[in-house]
């Protein structure tokens, strides 16, 4: 049995304390480990750096400015007049015209190799076939028809003149790197947070965290704090990318960008905390993140502008965070606008992560 | 001077969604420098126990006090008292060996020196390899530095060397004694028998979430287990026998499994020769006889008719 002195000396503990630890020791020791971590993790440096930027660079090239290509026409054999017309015309440069029998052209044309079949009309005119639903086939018909009547004679009645202008700023790879930067930090926010967390309840870690008198705030935070930095070299690279490889011009201030950058990044952790806050296996969080980020990634306008979509759902649509986010840094990186003016996209995105985060707090589940 | 007790439970049960009952009425009291061990089969209740003890997992009811605090006041001071480690944890793979002690150091107010701990476990060779690269034994004693390196007055261990080599386990051993030298408490879990006798002062058998009986290792083998047990077979048995042998002089209990016979004795050297008259009177022929040390495992199978490792 033991006796009081043995009770007294156990009031101590048994070795003396080497250090004493300040309130933020934890934290900053939970962000060091959780950037070590990602630094280690090869997989982690290609998704987040290295991916975004292939898919920039190869989006950018595959759809870079370049002079429309010349339309594709098929004559067939009775209108070979068509022809002749189209190659006197002073436009003949936009048309690829090739004469063949009506079966052929018609065939071509189902395939796509054509984009316009030009037949003979009973009168010594001429009759266009085209497709309303395809942009190249309405233009070719345009066109075609336009230089047939020049190449015929025809009097234009008003004066006009053109010059082009494709200024950086309208093009679609200036479209394209704000949308990307976006979906780049939801992507990294929902799998960075959730992903980690489920994978840290899976291995019981939670568990033996709060078996210490670390603090959960501090965890949370630390967790959240790693989003930030991995943020701010994610847009660095994003934005030298554009600016450097594709002469975009940065309207807004960096700071302003930068901002929007930690709004994003902090409403897709808490939305990622909450989808996290449960489930305690990674293929039932994966599935549950990917069920939260399909609507986004078709409907937030990460490649194409989502004005696409009925103006029934317009509402709907720009209620969704990522949709805030990419006009956010679009009016921002393109336009300048200032983050005062954007409030309303402000309100949607703390609201996300605001609602979300008090109700993860409320649900978490650390064991 | 009424002494505190380190560690104390009243009353405990805990049942999982209204039905399983893991641990079913439950009373510990774990003095302060003891080593107190909860032996029992796999599902026994133990792992539920400790997590409730650690304040980890809510009891349906029952009291917990840890030096004469409870849980629901006291439960960031009682943290910095306990050093747990949990049956299973995966630490971080990525880290290294001391920039996971140096973690877990950084959660407490006046941690060791992280040096010393590893020196002490014996992992400052393996200081900046990553815990991925360590051996199961190895990583075992990483979860205990990570336990020891916040200066507990109690050590919390869960199953701690389940699936160890016997070297490996024999080094933890030699850990956990050395922490007991320095006058801290330690309840652990284990479903080795051996290990309970080796390291445990006290112990409480646990089956089915309740404790069916609690003393020192030799306390419970010579109340329950008889002294020796001596176990033989005989040709032509008809399994009815069971009667002549309880019979024979110092024979505590009788059993019997698949023809081998177990006599619970007392005093080996007189049950014996009795035991051999006995066959010879009957006209059967003995086929096997041999002697041994009663152990926690006799204690066991007397209370429960199972094994502990009984799958």
């Amino acid at each position: 049995m033991s006796t009081t002195q043995e009770v007294a000396n156990m009031k101590e503990a048994p070795h003396k304390p080497a250090e004493h630890n300040g309130r933020w020791a934890g934290y900053w020791h939970l962000l060091g480990a959780r950037m070590r971590e990602l630094q280690r993790e090869p997989e982690v440096v290609f998704w987040v750096f290295v991916f975004p930027l292939l898919l920039a660079a190869g989006l950018g090239i595959a759809f870079r400015e370049k002079p429309h290509d010349a339309s594709s026409i098929a004559v067939v054999d009775g209108a070979r007049e068509a022809a002749n017309l189209l190659q006197r015309s002073p436009q003949h440069d936009s048309f690829k015209v090739q004469t063949l029998d009506e079966e052929a052209a018609k065939q071509g044309f189902r395939l796509g190799k054509y984009d316009l079949v030009i037949e003979p009309a009973g009168d010594g005119g001429f009759q266009y076939r085209y497709d309303p639903a395809r942009p190249e086939s309405v233009l070719a018909r345009s066109e075609a028809d336009n230089a047939i009547q020049t190449a015929s004679g025809r009097k234009d009645v008003v004066a006009t003149t053109t010059v082009t202008s494709s200024e950086p700023g309208s093009r679609y790879i200036d479209f394209l790197i704000p949308g990307l930067l976006g979906m780049n930090l939801m992507n990294s926010g929902m799998w960075g947070i959730g992903f980690a967390l489920v994978d840290m309840r899976q291995r019981k870690l939670l568990k033996r965290f709060v078996g210490t008198p670390m603090r959960r705030g501090d965890f949370l935070l630390a967790l959240l704090s790693s989003r930030l930095v991995l943020m701010l070299i994610e847009i660095g690279l994003l934005l030298t990318l554009g600016v450097l490889a594709f002469h975009m011009k940065v309207l807004g201030s960096l700071f302003a960008i930068l901002l929007w950058g930690c709004v994003g990044a902090l409403a897709f952790g808490g939305i990622g905390l909450l989808t996290a806050s449960r489930a305690q296996k990674i293929e039932s969080v994966s599935g549950l993140m990917n069920l939260v980020m399909m609507p986004m990634w078709i409907f937030s306008g990460v490649f194409f502008s989502y004005e696409r979509f009925p103006a029934i759902i317009q509402p709907a649509i720009k209620a969704l965070p990522l949709t805030a986010l990419n006009d956010a840094l679009r009016a921002s990186i393109l336009q300048g606008t200032p983050i005062w003016q954007q409030w309303q996209r402000l309100l949607v995105l703390g609201l996300w992560g605001g609602v979300s985060f008090l109700l993860a707090l409320k649900w978490f589940r650390w064991t | 001077m009424i002494v505190t007790a380190a560690i104390q439970c009243r009353d405990l049960r805990k049942t999982y969604d209204g039905k399983v009952e893991a641990v079913r009425g439950l009373s510990l009291e774990i003095q302060p420098g003891e080593c107190f061990g909860l032996l029992g089969p796999n599902g026994a209740g133990k792992t539920t126990t400790i997590e409730i003890l650690e304040g980890l997992l809510q009891p349906t009811s029952g009291e917990v006090s840890i030096f004469g605090y409870n849980w629901r006041e006291n439960e960031r001071q009682m943290r910095e008292w306990l050093g747990i480690s949990l049956q299973e944890t995966r630490l971080s793979e990525k880290l290294t060996v001391r920039e996971t002690i140096h973690l877990f150091a950084s959660f407490y107010r006046e941690p060791r020196s992280s040096d010393e701990v590893l020196e002490e476990l014996q992992l400052t060779e393996k200081a900046d390899s990553w815990v991925g690269k360590l051996s199961g034994g190895q990583r075992q004693r990483l979860a205990v530095a990570t336990a020891l390196v916040c200066n507990p007055k109690i050590l919390f261990l869960d199953e701690p060397t389940t699936g160890l080599d016997p070297q490996s386990r024999r080094q933890l051993w030699d850990i956990i004694r050395g922490f007991q030298r320095n006058g801290g408490t330690i309840l652990l879990t284990t479903h080795y028998m051996d290990e309970a006798e080796k390291l445990c002062d006290r112990l409480a058998i646990v089956d089915h979430g309740q404790i069916i009986a609690e003393g020192s290792p030799s306390d419970l083998i010579e109340r329950l287990g008889g002294h020796h047990v001596v176990e033989f077979a005989v040709g032509g048995s008809d399994g009815a026998e069971l009667q002549a042998w309880q019979a024979l002089p110092g024979v505590e209990s009788v059993r019997e499994s698949d023809g081998l016979f177990s006599l619970h004795v007392k005093e080996a050297h007189l049950t014996i020769p009795a035991l051999l008259d006995a066959i010879r009177k009957q006209g059967k022929a003995l086929q096997h006889l041999t002697t041994r040390q009663a152990s926690l495992e006799d204690v066991f199978v007397r209370l429960t008719g199972r094994h502990l490792r009984e799958e």
